[in-house]
């Protein structure tokens, strides 16, 4: 018990401010459909009508309660982001571990597999999937973890290849030890602490990721609430001096923000992963 | 007081998070003496060193006590003063020359540094100076040696090019940290030599920092014995070597004398043949590292294997363990051909052979518990779970000498003899009958080292394993091999009992060999390299 009180008392008010906003958004996530006063689709008001009582964030283009459309937002937008970035982990990490485990041509083949849909621009490959397959939940969320799963392969695969050279590797590789027993035991608890700084950093790219798509038209289709779509929905509210963009956008600042500030604080204790003999 | 150039009184460092390293270390440095600092890892040797020049490193503060260099408070100063000394009045050799030298600029630049820098010397003068310096340290082509780069010159080179980057500003005094630890025995005795003539030749002062009392002997006028940041004894170095006062020193002196127990019971020596290797020869790549190697090992006895880095003895283990096929020759094992890779072996075969390592840190896998490291061979070779597993974990923790709630503990909080007591029940968890020992006491401290090998020594009595023990430690061979493998340049040189070796060693190399191991005498070094 001492050790978690005297771990959390190092935490840095940064780490701290990161962590509320990330707890803060996981609640809306959970629950931001139930709080909202007004449905995502319902028009109670004038467009890009003021703040005013009873609507505190003012309306959208269409006269729809900002607040509202916020607050459904938050599930459709960290949703998104949430599935894609644990499904590319779950695709990467044991690919990752896989290759740099086995070597040889199956490392080879799905390393240069890597390489190659990483020389394409991601928003270019998401474009064109996006396009040819129809923007469905489902196809998006598969379409950006697979793009997304590259990095992680790489991650997974340098981090591990480190691990799989350390002597206790050996020792079990001696021992006649299986696949699963050697990504399990040996070699996927000693990459882990990377690969959840990683995961924060992927979730924040994701989400920016999603904003950007939903911006350019390919993302959540209307009239479902997303915080990218709704700065491209407002986009023409800027040019009047109106607030209504602002919201949506401070959002996805903010949720950014909180993940980097945590990210930041975790990563700053784990910059030796290896080859620390002490 | 004029004579006395350092005067440290009453340090104390801390780290930053409150633990104290140094409690209260007072010592006096004369003008033209070489102090040796010597305890074990953990005793203060390199903290004082860098609080000598004012110095704390990572995460550490001078907490209270004086470090008086000529007169001036070095711990209460401001930082430019600081700054003004280090490197002119004093320097730092640190133990990693490789480290220590930018590999991106010629060794020139970077000694001539610092004169410039403090604005001692013109240019000329500086690389005069460096000059006269590397024909000091025996440096090849003084005038041009300083045109190469950091790795255009050997580890022995390198190492003095240090002293004389440490030097360029003739400062007073010189800190010298573990500055021959790094080095093969026999280019050891060389550095040693010259960096002792060159310090008296130039009538410096130096701390000399080191692990080693044997190599300290031969340098340091008088000593300073430390353990757990405490100063144990201070006296000329003779005194302390044959009269030492306290307890921990006589361990200390005693270790190297010390012979282990008789050899072996003849009771489990069968004079079977466990282990042959028949004209064996291994590349790594093109790159052939051991070739035409015939070895037998007899089930119950230990031969080591002895050579300087790079001979190839470590390679040979890997052809043993599985872990580097041979390129050419035959491994038996107990009578038949043992597959060349560690995969085509089957499970009895991988359980018969067990490897310990050097560096127990990266043995043992930090996020797995002392008890599920040891238990696992367990339940791969025995197939024991749950209670009989524990029990026989119990069990194991027991014989190698560790408590048995450190079964519960992981890797980090262990200090490295108990890491390498670990991975020695993790080897004999499997039941071996070979256990290949790379190295296994290099990284320990001395007295660590020692009570290592008595428990190897004592576990063969007990279960007549048979051990393949590779070593550069000439010190460790002679007590507990029954017969020596002397390896050079990935050949085997000479082969003979261990007794009969030290004795009457039949080759030049090896004589060479056995002449480089640094004995207690003071005055072993000058009697070496008088010798002809």
């Amino acid at each position: 018990m001492t050790a978690v009180t005297s771990r959390l008392s190092a935490v840095p008010l940064t780490g701290w401010i990161g962590m509320a906003l990330i707890a803060i958004n996981l609640f809306l996530f959970a629950f931001g459909p139930m709080l909202a006063p007004y449905g995502q689709e319902e028009i109670v008001g004038v467009p890009f009508d003021a703040p005013q009582p009873g609507h505190p964030l003012g309306f959208d283009q269409n006269g729809r309660d900002m607040l509202s459309r916020v607050l459904y937002g938050a599930q459709t937008s960290i949703g998104i982001s949430l599935a894609a970035v644990c499904l590319s982990f779950a695709i990467g990490v044991p690919l990752g571990i896989l290759a740099a485990l086995r070597g040889g041509w199956l490392d080879l083949v799905l390393s240069r597999l890597v390489d190659t849909v990483m020389s394409i621009p991601v928003l270019i490959s998401a474009l064109v999937v996006l396009q040819a397959l129809g923007s469905s939940l489902p196809v998006l969320i598969v379409t950006i973890a697979c793009l997304d799963s590259t990095r992680v392969f790489r991650l997974a695969r340098l981090v591990a290849q480190g691990i799989n050279v350390m002597d206790y590797a050996e020792v079990a590789r001696l021992r006649g030890e299986g696949l699963a027993w050697m990504i399990r035991r040996e070699i996927l608890p000693n990459v882990l602490p990377p690969l959840v700084a990683e995961f924060g950093m992927r979730f924040c790219f994701t989400f920016l990721f999603v904003a950007g798509l939903s911006f350019l038209g390919l993302g959540v289709q209307p009239p479902f609430a997303d915080w990218g779509g709704m700065v491209r929905d407002n986009q023409q509210g800027i040019l009047y001096g109106l607030y209504a963009p602002l919201f949506p956008a401070a959002a996805i600042a903010l949720v950014t923000i909180g993940v980097n500030l945590t990210v930041d604080w975790m990563l700053s204790g784990r910059t030796t992963v290896q080859g620390d003999n002490r | 007081m004029s004579d006395k150039i350092l005067r440290i009184r009453n340090l104390r460092v801390s780290t930053d998070s409150g633990t104290e390293l140094l409690h209260g270390v007072s010592l006096d440095l004369e003008q033209g003496e070489i102090l040796g600092l010597i305890g074990e890892s953990g005793a203060g040797k390199s903290t004082i060193g860098l609080a000598a020049m004012g110095y704390g490193r990572g995460g550490c503060r001078i907490t209270g006590g004086e470090v008086l260099l000529a007169g001036r408070d070095l711990a209460d100063c401001s930082r430019q003063d600081r700054e003004a000394v280090r490197g002119a009045r004093i320097a730092y050799v640190a133990q990693s020359a490789a480290a220590a030298f930018n590999p991106a600029h010629r060794l020139e630049k970077q000694i001539i540094e610092a004169p410039l820098y403090h604005g001692l010397m013109t240019e000329t003068e500086a690389r005069a100076w460096m000059v006269e310096l590397f024909t000091a340290l025996g440096l090849p082509e003084p005038e041009s040696f300083g045109r190469r780069f950091p790795h255009q010159v050997s580890g022995g080179q390198l190492q003095r090019a240090m002293v004389a980057m440490a030097m360029a500003c003739k400062p007073d005094i010189l800190v010298l940290d573990e500055p021959t630890t790094a080095l093969d025995v026999t280019t050891q005795i060389e550095v040693l030599r010259l960096l002792r003539d060159t310090i008296r030749k130039y009538g410096r002062s130096a701390l000399y920092i080191t692990h080693d009392l044997a190599v300290i002997a031969q340098v340091a006028d008088r000593l300073v014995v430390l353990r757990h940041g405490q100063e144990i004894e201070t006296g000329p170095t003779q005194q302390i070597l044959t009269a030492p006062r306290e307890e921990y020193t006589r361990r200390l002196v005693s270790e190297r004398q010390a012979s282990l127990s008789a050899p072996a019971g003849a009771a489990h020596k069968t004079g079977r043949e466990l282990l042959r290797l028949n004209r064996v020869d291994a590349t790594y790549g093109k790159v052939p590292v051991i070739s035409e190697i015939e070895l037998s090992v007899k089930q119950g006895e230990t031969v080591a294997i002895v050579g300087e880095s790079g001979s190839g003895k470590s390679t040979l283990a890997r052809v043993v363990a599985g872990l580097l096929p041979p390129s050419q020759g035959a491994v038996m094992f107990d009578g038949a051909a043992l597959p060349p890779s560690y995969r085509k072996r089957g499970k009895d075969l991988l359980r018969r052979i067990q490897l310990i390592y050097q560096l127990p840190d990266v043995a043992l896998n930090p996020r797995q518990t002392v008890g599920e490291t040891i238990g696992r061979p367990l339940t791969r070779f025995q197939g024991l779970t749950g209670r009989a597993n524990r029990a026989e974990v119990l069990r194991l923790l027991e014989q190698i000498g560790l408590p048995a709630e450190m079964a519960d503990r992981l890797p980090d909080a262990l200090s490295g003899g108990q890491k390498q007591r670990v991975c020695i029940a993790r080897a004999l968890a499997a039941k071996p009958d070979l256990i290949i020992c790379d190295e296994v006491t290099s990284a320990l401290d001395p007295l660590v080292a020692e009570d290592i090998l008595r428990l190897l020594r004592r576990l063969q009595d007990e279960l007549g394993i048979t051990y393949l023990f590779i070593t550069h430690d000439l010190s460790v061979v002679k007590r507990l091999a029954d017969r020596t493998v002397v390896m050079q340049k990935g050949r085997i040189v000479e082969e003979a009992e261990t007794d009969r070796l030290f004795e009457a060693p039949g080759q030049i190399y090896t004589r060479k060999l056995l002449a480089s191991v640094p004995q207690l005498d003071p005055g072993w070094l000058d009697q070496v390299l008088t010798a002809p």
